[in-house]
């Protein structure tokens, strides 16, 4: 096994995609010379020139239409949004279009294009620049969604996005991306649709996404010396959900517990305890719990971030009153 | 639709039998207009028609001389268009009814529709989105190394929009082969064009954009013809797009059954500048057609006009649990969502 950063498991996936199908192409802005933001797509140019990632001026809508045009005709764009609140800017294009074109078309036509789009709150950005928006959507037909939050499920995950023919959002937790983590040696790929359990418990289940799967991580070691044992699922792909290992752990713990970054009111959260209040309705021993962030702004100051966003503790708490 | 392969040359590449065939096509897309109109009235069908009637020089001009591979993406009246690029009438008429024959197997509006086989691309109903959807089509065509063009039609009210900006600029700067088409009705819906922005001519935008831009008379199918082929020879070369700013007027209401109040002097004046009027005179003119071929034409097109409607009207409604099907490439709708194991 190596060890490489969640960046790096993202450049690899989009080198190795790029190499195996000539149709794969990158889109965005500040993509090329400067490889992004986060520096992710750095050496691309290099290595593939600018005819298969090209830069973009300021038009989100513009180019991720052009996204869905290009995908239409037998290509495989690669689109990198930036911040994930950039979205509403394209959302026509990715609600009106990528998600109806092959309902549009009789099934005549896909769109095998990904949006890679970096989120979350952490860094002082703002909150035009910090929001989980997620499951605006989940709630589209005919979109997939997909949120990884280990260097090799985003590896692995984003292989399956760009071979995928259906349209794909892709959301990277921008905290992540200094994160080190095992890989596997030689090519492979995650289907999407696979939940995958990060931590084996009996006591309760919780459904954790992207930075919230280390929370609870954290929140386990702590529970474990409790003699608390908590079973910590990441869904890795939200669209489609992987009911059958998240309700086979519910049914075995009896708890269920989701956490997200996204403000609760209207977060997937909400779709898996429905899910799990009429699957798993006779083997729940104490209602379903949901943390998320409040239905507010994302603050600005430190203090005011740090207070809004979940953490460990809530985590911690939760499971506790949980098992009371 | 390719271009006729007789001996008899015309003008600029156009042969006789090309004009005849042009002429055909406008008189198909007049009757095949007035047609639905005629059925919505007296019994409604899924379909509000959006008429092109008045208009249909622009689709006929455009795209006859397009290749089959070339591109369209029509403006939400843009049956000219869709007929001239080679769809059936019968499928299309089926696709107004939402049976199970037309090109969506009735997911989808008819007037929006899209077919892979004849080069159109399905538009949403969102007044001017389909400018980045037509530059990725010309993206497209660069990635995969191509000579193909796409053809992206809209209104003057679709010019307003941000993505027309967003589209013209990308369009411009990555030199792709896509022609912009301005269907400059002088209307839309209710507000007038003079209302709607301060330049008279829309074509001026180009300018903005460092890209050629024209102002044409729509009305004129061989005028619009010449304008486009010159165009697309341009993009084709891979000189880049070209904004081409067809004035024309539609005769008929924005919608069927849309109460309007246009100066009836307005209306008298364009009915005038009708371009089916106009372009028989045209050939009258120059002893292409007489008053034999006229009604044979007119025959002809009424006899294939029966079979559409009746077609559409035999065929069978699609399976209400087809509703599940053509949503994603792989897995099944399961209780109402994606299942994929």
């Amino acid at each position: 096994m190596r060890e490489i950063t969640f960046r790096e498991a993202i450049r690899e996936a989009l080198i190795e995609e790029m190499e195996r199908d000539p149709t794969v192409f990158i889109l965005g802005e500040s993509v090329a010379e400067r490889g992004g933001v986060y520096q992710v797509t750095k050496g691309i140019l290099d290595r593939f020139g600018k005819d298969r990632i090209i830069e973009m001026p300021i038009s989100e809508s513009g180019f991720v239409g052009a996204g869905v045009g290009a995908a239409l005709l037998g290509t495989r764009p690669v689109v990198d949004l930036m911040f994930d609140d950039f979205l509403p800017l394209a959302m026509d294009h990715i609600v009106n279009h990528a998600a109806k074109m092959r309902y549009m078309y009789g099934g005549k036509a896909s769109v095998p294009m990904v949006i890679r789009t970096f989120f979350g709150a952490g860094g002082s950005w703002g909150c035009s620049h910090s929001q989980s928006l997620e499951a605006w959507f989940v709630h589209c037909p005919g979109l997939k969604v997909v949120m990884p939050s280990t260097p090799a499920d985003a590896k692995g995950l984003l292989k399956s996005a760009i071979r995928d023919d259906d349209p794909v959002l892709f959301f990277e937790h921008r905290l992540l991306y200094a994160m080190q983590g095992e890989i596997p040696e030689g090519e492979y790929t995650i289907p999407l649709g696979q939940a995958d359990v990060k931590r084996k418990g009996r006591d309760v289940t919780v459904v954790a996404t992207a930075m919230m799967v280390y929370k609870a991580l954290e929140a386990s070691v702590e529970l474990s010396k409790e003699d608390i044992e908590i079973e910590v699922i990441d869904p890795r792909s939200l669209v489609p959900l992987d009911c059958e290992t998240l309700m086979d752990s519910v049914k075995k713990t009896g708890r269920l517990l989701i956490v997200h970054e996204a403000c609760k009111t209207g977060g997937i959260g909400g779709e898996i305890a429905a899910i799990a209040a009429k699957e798993a309705f006779g083997y729940l021993d104490a209602p379903i719990e949901r943390i998320g962030a409040p239905d507010i702004p994302v603050p600005f100051s430190p203090p005011l971030e740090n207070y809004y966003l979940p953490k460990k503790e809530d985590i911690v708490a939760t499971v506790r009153r949980m098992l009371s | 639709m390719q271009k006729k392969d007789s001996k008899k040359k015309s003008k600029g590449g156009l042969k006789d039998a090309d004009l005849i065939a042009m002429y055909r096509f406008m008189v198909l897309t007049r009757e095949f207009e007035m047609r639905v109109a005629q059925i919505y009235s007296q019994k409604g069908l899924p379909e509000l028609p959006h008429s092109c009637i008045g208009e249909e020089a622009i689709g006929v001009g455009s795209c006859y001389g397009l290749r089959k591979d070339d591109y369209v993406l029509p403006s939400l009246r843009g049956r000219s268009v869709i007929l001239t690029k080679g769809v059936s009438p019968s499928i299309l008429m089926a696709g107004i009814y939402g049976k199970v024959t037309g090109p969506s197997k009735g997911k989808w509006t008819a007037h929006h529709m899209g077919d892979f086989e004849n080069g159109i691309l399905a538009g949403s109903l969102i007044i001017g989105s389909q400018f980045p959807i037509a530059v990725g089509a010309g993206l497209a065509f660069k990635v995969k190394k191509t000579d193909q063009v796409c053809l992206c039609y809209f209104g003057d009210g679709a010019s307003n929009r941000g993505d027309f900006h967003e589209g013209l600029n990308l369009a411009a700067i990555l030199k792709l082969p896509v022609i912009f088409i301005c269907e400059n009705n002088l209307y839309a819906i209710d507000m007038h064009v003079e209302r709607s922005m301060l330049i008279k001519d829309i074509a001026l935008r180009a300018q903005g954009y460092g890209m050629p831009g024209k102002t044409i008379d729509g009305n004129d199918v061989l005028k619009v013809y010449h304008t486009v082929q010159e165009a697309v020879e341009r993009a084709r070369r891979g000189e880049g797009p070209t904004l081409i700013e067809c004035k024309t007027y539609r005769l008929r209401p924005h919608c069927e059954r849309y109460q309007e109040d246009r100066p009836k002097e307005e209306l008298e004046y364009w009915w005038g500048q009708c371009p089916l009027k106009r372009f028989k005179e045209c050939l009258f003119h120059r002893k292409i057609l007489d008053n034999t071929k006229k009604q044979q034409i007119e025959a002809e097109v009424k006899e294939e006009m029966n079979r559409a409607v009746k077609f559409a009207e035999e065929s069978p409604f699609p399976q209400p649990e087809e509703i599940f099907e053509d949503v994603y490439t792989h897995g099944v709708i399961k209780e109402g969502r994606l299942c994929v194991r």
